[in-house]
């Protein structure tokens, strides 16, 4: 069936359309590139301002002493945020006790045993824990650990901030796993090892940059969250009689960084300001550190 | 060749095995059902008391008489929320485009790496920097000169713009649309990248300049997966906790003015815990936690299942 | 009675086209012209470069990196890649049907249609639905769209989303119509309804199909070019390519002896 061209002529590029069309397209890419700066711009005075504010407070002192009351930062006494920061190590190494087996068990339910039926319902949940908001998980803590044991505890954080990491470590762990092409196993099946030896001393080995990658990222993640230790470990001025036995953080109401930084920030005090500006510093680093080497990792293994 | 192990002894191993995995498995699941649980039981009180939707769309928030109602949080939450999202769309959607369509691949994994450290950033540190910078500023430059021109122009007008202290829900809704940029901008760019080469070759061909091919090829198809970043950003807004509460001026009134202090759900729960020594004020801020579990749990539903149904494999939307 | 044959008019030509990708794959040299109102099948094993050389043919190249492509290609005497030319108007008078139907998803199968016609400018509505209606004719499709043309694309069937794609092609009336294997990815009955579609089609507009097999390049082309390793090897009328090459490589290939 042959077709006439219609009346009204040939369809032609214009130049005035055309000319348009060009305009539009140069414009849009100068809108994307402006909002991109309207985010970008932002985080780089952040990080700016965190720098410069904090980086005089980052002394010696900073590292070694406890906070103490508000008069002795005033007064021009030795204080720092020692407390904090060995907190913040022992709860969240213990955290990631807690969270690094569960998870990547989890992960790995969800990966290598796909027709279970637990599989669904813990995929949604886990999936809904992953973005439910820290403070809940920190209430749900309060309520099942703080309350009956009567006291805040550095444990209770670890448990929070166990809850904020299971998730992300879970999802990444499936991840990983689901990645290892599916000969990796069926070798290992053909060798007639059991499925268990198969997943990990076969599967596991070949999945874990990613599984660390999870790990780190989780991490990161958790230590920088304050809601849920506000509501757990609640804080501390001062370091435990014996600052290197974990216990002490553990069993009583332990200091961390991300809560230490609110409380100072939202004190009157300038010189608390000062080191909470510092401690931004320590937390950013420790933030980009993790994540940078987690990033690292995956570059690599591609 | 057959393996040391006797066949019992294998499938003991799988069985051991299994039964561990799914003892962590049950852990996820129990806290997910534990959290929901004590939630509700230790909320059981102001609801009971003031009824479910009583309590949720009360306005009242008085711990020394004992009575309260959740709406101020309510609505500071879906206020700063809304705008946040609002605000941060469109930025968030460019940063997705510039990486995922015209940057060179040098500079799109450096756009990328800011983003994700952006996501990284914690809450307190832009908390801080809120407070000290932020605040200040717009307290200097924008809101008291604004309430000052209305003073003088309209009195009667200055009631509606409150206290310009600095800390409101402008401030608060400032640093929170910068928070959630990248849950956005790392769907949308997945989804962007997604997008088969032969879709953008149909437009390329039909003589599609590079804008024309992301408006008629690109980013219809990538829909799904920028919606479904909207919603998450939006989940993130929801429960976001200490940069709000540190900026937004923990008002517990209804947040009826543009400069004036205000409050979110996830802000006075922080902010009055300590201070909650009644059994009900403390269950009331549990009542509080409990709307926010329910809000949350609908928005990542939702997010989950818009990305599934907004793939292009699904016709009709 | 055949009305006597008008001289033939070169409408593509191209003249020592070269694309590099740098690692030694590509087309070297390429001289062919193709005439008006025929159409002219490019043939050749896996990765001869019948595609390559087709997509220099409308600057799909500028699209991906590390390629160069030199040489002339000229439409209607004019080379598209001289300086000053613009590639989206070259890709509106030289269209191009893909391998796999890639109908707009989001799109109904109306506005599938009319896609180029509103980015060059076309906004009427009415005029929008008579070329809407004469493309889709043209395709071989409106009988069974007619009705429903506000639906889907995605709905369409595999070889109706390809005619779609043609009809989409074609509503922006271009000059030539560049073909990429456009039947591979069906079944044969819609294989078929294509390659009928091409007989008629090439009343109105220059066919160059690149295709893989034989046979359809013997059923539906005027001329053929045989490609061997980014060369060509021979070119000509395609039934003497086909009974009577001239070179030893073609009547292997052409006997099923290549891949």
């Amino acid at each position: 069936m042959t077709g006439q061209r219609i009346s009204g002529g040939p369809v032609r590029g214009s130049g005035a359309n055309l000319r348009r069309r060009y305009l539009r397209d140069r414009v849009m890419l100068g809108l994307v590139v402006l909002a991109s700066l309207a985010v970008l711009v932002p985080l780089l005075i952040v990080v700016w301002y965190v720098v410069s504010q904090g980086l005089s407070a980052l002394d010696w002192d900073f590292f070694t002493q406890d906070l103490g009351s508000p008069t002795r930062a005033v007064t021009g006494r030795p204080t720092g945020l020692a407390q904090a920061i060995a907190g913040t190590l022992v709860v969240d190494l213990t955290a990631l006790l807690v969270a690094v087996p569960v998870g990547i068990g989890a992960g790995m339910m969800l990966a290598e045993y796909k027709e279970h039926r637990l599989n669904p319902l813990l995929r949604v949940l886990n999936d809904t824990m992953n973005g439910m908001p820290a403070i809940l998980k920190g209430l749900l803590i309060f309520t099942l650990v703080v309350r009956p044991s009567g006291t805040f505890s550095g444990f209770a954080g670890s448990l929070a901030l166990a809850i904020v990491m299971l998730p992300i470590i879970a999802r990444a762990t499936e991840g990983a796993l689901t990645l290892v092409p599916w000969s990796i196993r069926e070798a290992g099946l053909a060798l007639g090892l059991p499925r268990w030896r198969v997943i990990l001393a076969a599967v596991l080995p070949v999945a874990r940059p990613g599984l660390v990658t999870g790990v780190l990222i989780a991490f990161a993640r958790a230590a920088g969250e304050a809601a849920p230790l506000l509501l757990t470990s609640l804080g501390s001025n001062f370091l435990p009689r014996d600052p290197w036995n974990p216990l002490e953080y553990l069993t009583k109401a332990a200091d961390t960084l991300p809560q230490r930084l609110y409380s100072l920030a939202v004190s009157p005090y300038e010189q608390w300001h000062a080191m909470g500006w510092a401690a931004g510093i320590v937390l950013l680093l420790l933030v980009v550190v993790v994540f940078l080497v987690g990033r690292l990792l995956t570059r690599r293994d591609h | 060749m057959r393996a040391a192990t006797p066949k019992n002894g294998r499938r003991v191993g799988d069985k051991v095995f299994l039964g561990l995995l799914t003892v962590t498995g049950l852990s996820v699941v129990a806290i997910a059902l534990l959290m929901a649980w004590t939630l509700g039981r230790d909320a059981a009180e102001p609801i009971s008391r003031f009824g479910f939707f009583g309590f949720l769309t009360g306005t009242r928030w008085d711990p020394v008489s004992g009575q309260f109602g959740a709406w101020p949080f309510v609505l500071g939450t879906l206020i700063t929320s809304v705008a946040a999202l609002a605000l941060s769309f469109l930025p968030a959607l460019g940063l997705a485009i510039l990486s995922a369509e015209y940057a060179p691949r040098w500079l799109a994994t450096i756009i990328d790496y800011i983003v994700d450290l952006l996501a990284a950033i914690p809450s307190v540190v832009l908390g801080i920097w809120g407070i000290l910078v932020l605040a200040p500023f717009l307290r200097d430059r924008v809101y008291q000169p604004v309430f000052e021109w209305v003073l003088e122009r309209a009195p009667d007008q200055a009631a509606w713009l409150g206290n310009p202290t600095g800390y409101g829900l402008i401030t608060a809704t400032l640093v929170l649309a910068l928070m959630i940029v990248p849950y956005t901008t790392a769907l949308a760019r997945d989804a962007i990248r997604l997008v088969p080469v032969e879709q953008r070759e149909a437009a390329w061909g039909l003589g599609a300049t590079r804008w024309e091919v992301l408006r008629l090829a690109v980013l219809p198809y990538a829909r799904g997966g920028i919606t479904a970043g909207a919603v998450l950003s939006f989940g993130r807004a929801l429960g976001e906790t200490m940069a709000v509460a540190m900026l937004i001026g923990n008002s517990a009134r209804l947040p009826l003015t543009l400069f004036g202090p205000a409050a979110t759900m996830p802000s006075v729960i922080v902010n009055e815990f300590r201070e909650a020594v009644e059994s009900l004020h403390l269950a009331a801020l549990m009542g509080i936690g409990l709307y926010l579990f329910l809000i949350s749990l609908v928005v990542n539903l939702l997010a989950a299942w818009l990305q599934r149904r907004l793939a292009p494999g699904n016709v009709g939307l | 009675m055949a009305d006597p044959a008008p001289a033939p008019r070169i409408r593509m030509e191209t003249r020592g086209l070269t694309v590099d990708y740098g690692n030694g794959r590509g087309v070297r040299d390429v001289s062919l012209r193709f005439e008006d109102r025929r159409v002219s099948a490019l043939i050749g094993p896996s990765g001869c470069g019948k595609t390559t050389y087709l997509r220099a043919l409308n600057r799909m190249h500028d699209l991906t990196r590390n390629v160069t492509v030199t040489g002339a290609a000229l439409l209607d005497g004019e080379d598209i890649y001289a300086p000053g030319i613009d590639p989206v108007n070259v890709r509106r008078r030289i269209g191009m049907v893909f391998q796999k139907p890639t109908p707009f998803p989001t799109m109904s199968i109306f506005d599938n249609v009319v896609a180029g016609l509103k980015l060059v400018g076309v906004r009427d509505r009415d005029r929008l639905a008579a070329v809407a209606e004469r493309s889709l004719r043209q395709a071989a499709l409106w009988d069974e769209v007619a009705d429903r043309l506000r639906s889907p694309a995605a709905r369409l069937s595999g070889g109706q989303q390809q005619r779609l794609s043609i009809a989409r092609a074609l509503a922006v009336e271009p000059d030539v119509l560049l073909m990429d294997e456009p039947t591979s990815s069906l079944d044969p009955a819609a294989t078929r309804r294509i390659e009928e579609l091409v007989g008629e089609l090439k009343e109105q507009v220059t066919i160059i199909i690149v295709t893989h097999n034989m046979q359809q390049a013997a059923r539906i082309s005027d001329v053929t070019t045989f490609f061997l390793d980014g060369e060509v090897v021979e070119s000509g009328p395609t039934d003497l390519m086909f009974t009577n090459p001239t070179d030893e490589r073609t009547e292997q290939y052409v006997m099923g002896r290549f891949g």
